[in-house]
């Protein structure tokens, strides 16, 4: 700085080293603004940052909580055996349900007038799981058993206070008169809002049943795409990069390689879908909506980036450690797999875990293999089988919610979000763990 | 490197299992104005039988049944949801490619709605001739075929009110957008003499027919290609747009939308049961009957959509919205005998 001042400063003057000159100081000022935009940005990005965690936390926390009937219920073995005789057994189970829940309360007493429709308006599709609970339990059959069962959405919306009284519309889903069952319900404990294990354990619910719609499945489909995603992707991607950068030699060939790698990084992720329904589903007869496909579709997206940036570590790692291995007399291949590969190994995962994340975010490649709709085939039997059977994807499932007429739906879509950013998390967590494993310093 | 290992036999294992299990699911695709009964009837229907969930896919009409129609085999989809009749070149197409005995289900009816912000402009009755005369290229102004010059409701309706058009239609690629032409666009075009007129101006009937289902291109109608959610959220954001909509999602949105009449008549699963309320189509669903029997629960899950306990006046799809066919009975005889379109 006094360099500076000085030459700025003819020696017409003899000036002090302590005041500074004009333009001395207009470069302070200069570099003190830049700190200040750049503090700016920083700012700016933190509040977005803020933002849009308070909105996706505030606006999901409504789908880990359910509104429930607390009920004790008894099914007798010959009211199961005529609903086993029916075609829409889970709808004779919901009828029993509704008969005893009144019944229930009129012995009750409930001061409030209701019938049986407003039950079937206040209770949610609950057929499915008692039947579920009797097929699994016939033992219990004839047994009081006590059932947390969920409510509709709608009651569930009221609970939660999504509206009140003043701003409720009526329609033929909730009748106001219904408001004041819940509410005599609600005081007698009979409705509870209880935790939602159901959301983060459960498959898709159809469109009119909002309170057993979970993600549960659809995490385990993300996770399996994940894996052919990681299986292929990485060695095929770090084989590419290690040949093109330390064995290929340069010419125009190799050069016109890399220009298409680099264009195929930025391709749009619709069209390795389109291209996934082609080559994968028509033409090699790999099943629909299955992960295996997914995770192909997703791989081809992926390996651009890590092609790239397993190439940049490679090149990162200092000539002199190649010259000083070959020096000793390592073979080319023992230099680059003994000697650079692991130092380039943390950029390599983290090139990997980008592109993971950008993998598992992505809806538009599995709209056209059959990934991305109504997919609630539950849990797959066994490891392989999660591969094959059909599945959704978490971004998959999000998208289809936000798509549905039921508002809860919503608040379920929000849900889905915090987990994916929890799986996301997750993810990054394991990168940087294994970054500091492998991490060495020169 | 034990990662190429890995991976290697990790694909050799899924591969030889895919090779040995078929698909053993339903798989479906097509409309999204069907997809909710759809999902719906899959989902009871996983709960109900030992046969498992279907897969329901969205898309479109279109979209469902060119995929439907790509050819016979598992790596094709089984049935194809559609928001209209399946068209003769779409027929021609399936037979090209092998798939000659398709089975059309009749499901029910639903009904379309103009609806808008409940605190908007109040869009409260329409006539076929008012959605025409204000979304038509060309209108009659003074008894003469012109340009479109409306900007605003009143303009051509004083009953309307004094607000810019502005409305969220479905785009082509939806069933939802053809009954949209034909029901009210094209109707509108006849009552307003818009029709005649382009005749008298030396077009032939066809083309003037043509004509009559276009809409205007100056950014007062907007397309929208997506679900009924998206045309929820244009709404939100734009007080004075009006949309169209499905019954089933109004019924469900009606904290947040008010309707309008059309022709004087309230749209209500009534008014669309008898036939009064004008714009209404029914829902198809089409089998691939080369699938029965290849796919397992394929003949089932068709049986069981239209079954009484689901299809008909008091089960979950009229609750969720749509108006039960009074025909039910015809359609289960024809799904059970598997009777194919000729």
């Amino acid at each position: 700085m006094s360099d500076a001042s000085m030459n700025t400063t003819p020696s017409k003057a003899k000036t002090s080293l302590a005041d500074l000159s004009d333009r001395t100081r207009r470069r302070n000022a200069a570099e003190k603004r830049f700190q200040a935009y750049g503090i700016g940005a920083i700012a700016i990005s933190l509040f977005f940052l803020i933002v849009l965690v308070f909105s996706i936390v505030r606006s999901g926390l409504p789908a880990f909580t359910q509104t429930v009937l607390d009920v004790e219920f008894v099914l007798t073995e010959e009211q199961f055996n005529d609903a086993e005789k029916q075609l829409f057994k889970t709808k004779a189970y919901s009828g029993y349900f509704n008969d005893a829940l009144t019944a229930q309360f009129t012995e009750a007493g409930v001061s409030v007038p209701f019938d049986a429709k407003s039950i079937e308006r206040i209770a949610g599709k609950v057929g499915g799981t008692i039947r579920e609970f009797y097929r699994e339990n016939p033992d219990q059959l004839g047994q009081p058993t006590s059932f947390q069962l969920a409510a509709s959405s709608r009651v569930d919306a009221y609970i939660n206070g999504r509206f009140t009284r003043d701003t409720f519309t009526e329609s033929r889903f909730l009748m106001a008169a219904d408001l004041d069952l819940v509410d005599a319900m609600k005081t007698s404990g009979i409705i509870k809002n209880v935790f939602n294990w159901n959301f983060i354990t459960g498959a898709d619910s159809g469109v009119d049943n909002p309170g057993g719609a979970g993600i549960g499945a659809s995490v385990v489909g993300s996770f399996f795409m994940m894996l052919v995603v990681l299986f292929l992707s990485l060695p095929i991607g770090v084989a590419a990069s290690i040949y093109l950068e330390e064995f290929a030699p340069k010419n125009r060939f190799t050069d016109l390689i890399e220009v298409n790698i680099s264009n195929l990084a930025a391709v749009p992720s619709i069209v390795f879908g389109i291209l996934g329904l082609a080559v994968f589903i028509q033409f090699m007869h790999l099943p629909q909506s299955a992960p295996l496909v997914g995770g192909l579709v997703l791989t081809l997206m992926t390996l651009p980036t890590i092609i790239i940036s397993t190439r940049a570590s490679l090149q990162s790692v200092p000539p002199s450690i190649r010259d000083a291995a070959l020096g000793i007399g390592a073979s080319k291949m023992q230099a680059v797999f003994h000697h650079v590969l692991p130092l380039a190994m943390p950029g390599i995962l983290t090139g990997t875990i980008i592109g993971l994340a950008q993998a598992l975010g992505e809806t538009a490649p599995l709209l056209l293999i059959g990934m991305v709709g109504f997919v609630a085939r539950g849990y797959p039997e066994g490891f392989v089988n999660g591969f094959v059977e059909p599945n959704s994807a978490m971004p998959a499932q999000i998208y289809t919610w936000a798509a549905r007429a039921d508002a809860s739906f919503y608040d379920k879509a929000w849900g889905g979000i915090i987990i994916l950013l929890i799986f996301l998390l997750t993810m990054n967590i394991i990168a940087i763990i294994l970054r500091r494993r492998f991490e060495r310093r020169w | 490197m034990s990662f190429a290992k890995l991976s290697i036999s990790a694909l050799a294992v899924a591969a030889m299992s895919t090779a040995a299990s078929a698909r053993d699911n339903v798989q479906v695709a097509g409309s999204s104005t069907v997809l909710p009964y759809a999902s719906i009837v899959a989902e009871a229907f996983g709960e109900n039988t030992d046969f498992p969930t279907p897969v329901v896919e969205s898309g479109g009409s279109s979209a469902g049944l060119k995929r439907f129609c790509q050819g016979v085999g598992t790596e094709h989809t089984d049935v194809a949801n559609a928001s209209r009749k399946i068209r003769e070149k779409e027929i021609k197409a399936c037979a090209e490619n092998g798939v000659t005995d398709i089975i059309e289900v009749r499901i029910g009816y639903d009904g379309i709605v103009f609806a808008s912000q409940t605190d908007g402009p109040a869009y409260t009755a329409f006539t076929q001739s008012d959605i025409f005369n204000a979304l038509a290229p060309k209108v009659m102004v003074d008894g003469k075929l012109v340009d479109n010059p409306h900007t605003q409701w009143s303009d051509f309706n004083a009953d309307l009110p004094a607000a810019d058009i502005l409305a969220f239609i479905p785009g082509t690629k939806h069933g939802t957008r053809e009954v949209f032409e034909e029901k009210v666009i094209a109707v509108g075009c006849e009552e307003t003499g818009a029709m005649a007129a382009m005749i008298a101006g030396g077009m032939s009937e066809d083309d003037a027919e043509d004509a009559c289902l276009e809409v205007r291109t100056d950014g007062r109608s907007v397309d929208i290609d997506g679900d009924y959610t998206e045309t929820l959220a244009s709404i939100d954001a734009n007080a004075n747009g009006i949309g169209v909509f499905g019954l089933a999602f109004y019924e469900n949105n009606t904290d947040k939308l008010k309707v309008a009449t059309m022709a004087g008549v309230t749209p209500s699963t009534e008014s669309i049961a008898t036939g009064e309320y004008p714009v209404s189509r029914p829902l198809y669903f089409y089998v691939k009957k080369a699938h029965i029997g290849v796919v397992p629960g394929l003949k089932e899950y068709a049986q069981f959509f239209v079954a009484d306990e689901l299809a008909g006046s008091d089960g979950p799809l009229a609750q969720y919205g749509l108006v039960s066919d009074p025909e039910l009975a015809a359609t289960q005889a024809a799904v059970e005998a598997e009777e194919t379109m000729q």
